[in-house]
This record gives C-alpha cells, structure tokens and sequence, in this order.
C-alpha cells in the first residue's frame, strides 16, 4: 500500500521541547491517518478527529479549513486517508499540512449505502480505540482496509461494514467465536449463539439467553471473521440479515453506549 | 465559577454555536459593562426574532408569516425547486441573483454520526411538493462537503422514478486560485462538472 513513505509517526524534531506557545518553539510530529470525524470550532475553524497509525486517536484543530480558500481544501473531510504534519499544542495539536494518500471519501459519499456502511465504521473506529496517544496499528491497518474495500465497491457495503465490526472487535480483545464452543472450547460446529458468552456455544454449556441461528448465518459470520469472500460474497439475504442483527448486538454488549449510525445504515 | 446569575449567563452563552468557554466569558462580561440600552435592544431583538420569526410552511425557509416572501412572489419560476440545507444558504444563493426559481430548505444534512436520517429532515415534505408535476427541475445545492455530497446522492435516488430533471450545483476551483493547490476530491468533482466552451 504505502510502502516506502516515510510517514511513519516519529516525533520529527524537537522531541521533548515544550509545546508551542512557552518560548516560541513548536514540536512538530508527522504520521499518516483517516479522518473520523469533524467538529465546527469558532468561525471557520474545525476539530479533526484521525485514528493515526503511530499516534493512535488525535484531534487536532484545523484553522480556516471551512473557508473555500483554505488551503487543507476537502483533505480534512471525513473518511479521507491523508499524510498529515501536526505541531503539539497544549489542548489540542494543530495540522500545519495535510496530503492526500487515498480520496476515499468521494466513491464513498456517491453511494447511500457505502456512506452509511463507511459512517458507521468510522463511529466504530472511534469507540473502539483507545484514548489519545495510543498507537493503534492493528484497528488503524482493519480501518483503512475496509475503507478502501468500500470505495473500490468489491463487495456489498454491509458485507464490508460487518467484517470489519466482527475483526475490530477481536482486535480490541473480544474476539468471538463461531466454531469451537466459546465456553469451553468443544470442538463445533454448534448451533446456539450467546452473545453474552461471546460466539457459538455447546449444549452442555448453553447459558441463558441463546439464540439459534441458520447454519448458513454461522457459516458467514465465521467468513466474515476471516475474510473469506468467496463465502461472503455467495451468501443469502436472508443469511446477511440474521448476521447482521448478530453483529449489531454483539457489538452492542461491548460498547457502553449504542452506535447511534448503525441505526441509519442501508441494507 | 462565579456568582449564580453571571455563571448562568456564561453557561447559556457558551451553549452558542461556535462560542466556547473563553468567549462565553468575554461576551458576559462585556455585557455586564454594556450601557443598559444597548442590552435592552439586544434582548428585545432576541424576544422578537423568537415571537415573530416561524418557518414557511411550504418550503422551510424562515418566515415572518404562514409562507415565507418567496413562496409568496408569483414572479419566482414554480417549476424550478433549489433544495438546501439551511435558510442561510437560500440568503447566499439570492445575493447571487442568478435564480428565479423557487427553494426548499431541508433544516440540514443526513448526518449518520449525529444521529440525522432522512427522517429527521424534510425529505418527505419534499418529496410531496414533487408529486403534481409542477417541479421539472430539481436543483441540488446542498453543501459542497461530504455530509452534502451523501445527500444529494440519496435525494438524487429518492426520485429518479419521478423523470425530473436532476442537477447538482457544479463544484470546482474557487476562482482566484492555482490548480496545483487544489486538493484531489476539488479537483476531482471539477472535472466531473466542467463545461463546454463554445467558440
Ligand atoms: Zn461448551
Ligand atoms: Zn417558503
């Protein structure tokens, strides 16, 4: 993909100064990140939420972007994956440049269903990170992946936005499971699901609360899991229905709030 | 923190859009300094524009009356519809004095993020404004950003069954300025919505 630029996020020079402001010395940092999302600030002013490969999460201000002279121009729009410069800041850090990797946002915003698919994924990308400062390549690879998956129009907008909840998930540590019991490990296939639980589980284990999808269901939320499109891409609507709705739910049990875009995404 | 009543007024101010804690702070106490008069108008203003000020009925936009002054004027083209995001916008389009046709305001952008669906807007309103024939064209002009962008595609959708005319306002280079420093999606739609030069 982006082998060969040297964006890796390192501070650049500088290191260790005090921010900008105390005696006119600005600590700058470079990396290469996605845009999740934007904030108005003052007059023509935005904050920039970005899941940055080395600096993990980072809002950063972006002065005079709102303004059609601005030189950032539609580089700092959402779903844009951007080689970004940003100088420390006591709050907040502030882009000095941005350049653009991948326009990922303009294939995106001309189909309803990739944009509301792409929107919930960045909502996602936000929640499931951790707080500022900490790197996060393994989500920050998942996210520009399923973003270009999307753009590129591969694979049915809500197939994307599914495989990309279920492998973020397991990246954050709550990796379900759709073979082996989630329980006790008993070799599967089973056929009850406990979102509780964490993914299928066996009869003997079988908590309160199980449900039992269709074997095709199973079969591709496990593809989704793995990233076996050949399966994916065969399944049935009603299959993609029934994993959807155990996707949303187990997403659901592992955030503290709900996802208020997974409610508006097309299928 | 301050006394009660003046950290009231520095909360409600800093519920203002754009106005953060600092400010909040600045404006209540250039208020407390102010010539009695002056805050008298202000307030006066802000009871008027709440009392007399509702939105057209027809299509959105803000209006001192059932309908607002365009929806009113028999000279505006009925079979031109300009679709907006905000009343503040049918303000910059007429400044431009290009349009004679008339606007419908959708009081925003489909905003998945903030919680705004189709149903938050005024989707459906439009869509029966369009049911009679009398629309032919339908001018997208939502704004020219990505919010705007999804939503004039998902409009653009809404009523491809109807055999309008559908545009969307052509964005491009801001006039004035260098080629090599337009980003990628600017630059991208320019040349989507470049035009022929008739010699
Ligand atoms: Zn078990
Ligand atoms: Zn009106």
């Amino acid at each position: 993909m982006i082998s060969g630029r040297t964006v890796r996020g390192r501070r650049a020079w500088c290191a260790g100064v005090p921010a900008s402001g105390d005696n006119g010395r600005v600590s700058l940092y470079r990396d290469e990140g996605i845009v999740l999302r934007t904030q108005k600030l003052g007059e023509a002013d935005r904050i920039v939420t970005l899941l940055t490969r080395g600096h993990g999460r980072v809002r950063a201000v972006a002065k005079g972007v709102r303004r059609t002279s601005s030189r950032f121009g539609a580089r700092l729009e959402p779903f844009m994956h951007v080689d970004i410069q940003l100088a420390t800041g006591r709050t907040l850090d502030v882009v000095t440049q941005a350049e653009t990797i991948a326009p990922y946002g303009m294939s995106i915003t001309d189909d309803y269903g990739r944009y509301t698919a792409a929107t919930a994924i960045l909502e996602t990308a936000e929640r499931l990170t951790a707080e500022e400062g900490e790197p996060t390549v393994q989500h920050y690879l998942l996210l520009v992946g399923a973003l270009r998956t999307l753009a590129e129009g591969a694979h049915e907008p809500g197939l994307v936005l599914d495989a990309y909840l279920l492998r973020g998930l397991s990246v954050a540590g709550f990796a379900p499971s759709f073979s082996d019991c989630a329980r006790c490990d008993a070799e599967g296939p089973h056929r009850l699901f406990s979102v509780q639980a964490g993914g299928i589980v066996c009869r003997s284990c079988r908590p309160s609360g199980t449900v039992a999808p269709a074997p095709d269901t199973v079969a591709l939320l496990g593809a989704l899991l793995t990233g076996d499109w050949d399966v994916a891409d065969a399944s049935e609507p009603r299959a993609r229905r029934e994993a959807s709705g155990i996707t949303a739910a187990f997403l659901q049990w592992h955030l503290e709030r709900g996802l208020r875009s997974l409610t508006l995404v097309e299928r | 923190m301050y006394e009660g009543v003046v950290q009231n007024l520095i909360d409600e101010l800093g519920r203002l859009p754009g106005v953060g804690p600092k400010s909040a702070q600045r404006i209540a106490f250039h208020l407390l300094a102010a010539d009695v008069d002056d805050v008298r108008r202000l307030v006066s203003a802000l009871t008027e524009v709440k009392e007399k000020v509702r939105f057209c009925a027809t299509c959105g936009n803000v209006a001192e009356d059932e309908l607002c002054r365009i929806c009113l004027d028999q000279r505006r083209d009925p079979s031109i519809l300009c679709v907006v995001e905000e009343p503040k916008d049918v303000v910059a389009i007429e400044r431009t004095r290009e349009y004679r046709g008339r606007y419908h305001v959708l009081g925003g952008a489909i905003s998945p993020i903030e919680g705004v669906g189709p149903d938050e807007l005024r989707v459906r309103e439009l869509m029966s404004r369009l049911a009679d024939g009398t629309v032919t064209e339908l001018i997208l002009a939502t704004d020219p950003n990505l919010e705007g962008e999804a939503t004039a595609t998902y409009l653009a959708r809404m009523v491809a069954s109807l055999g309008l005319r559908v545009t969307r306002l052509a964005s491009g280079l801001p006039v004035g300025g260098d080629l090599e420093y337009a980003d990628e999606v600017t630059l991208g739609r320019a040349f989507e919505g470049r035009r022929s030069l008739d010699v």
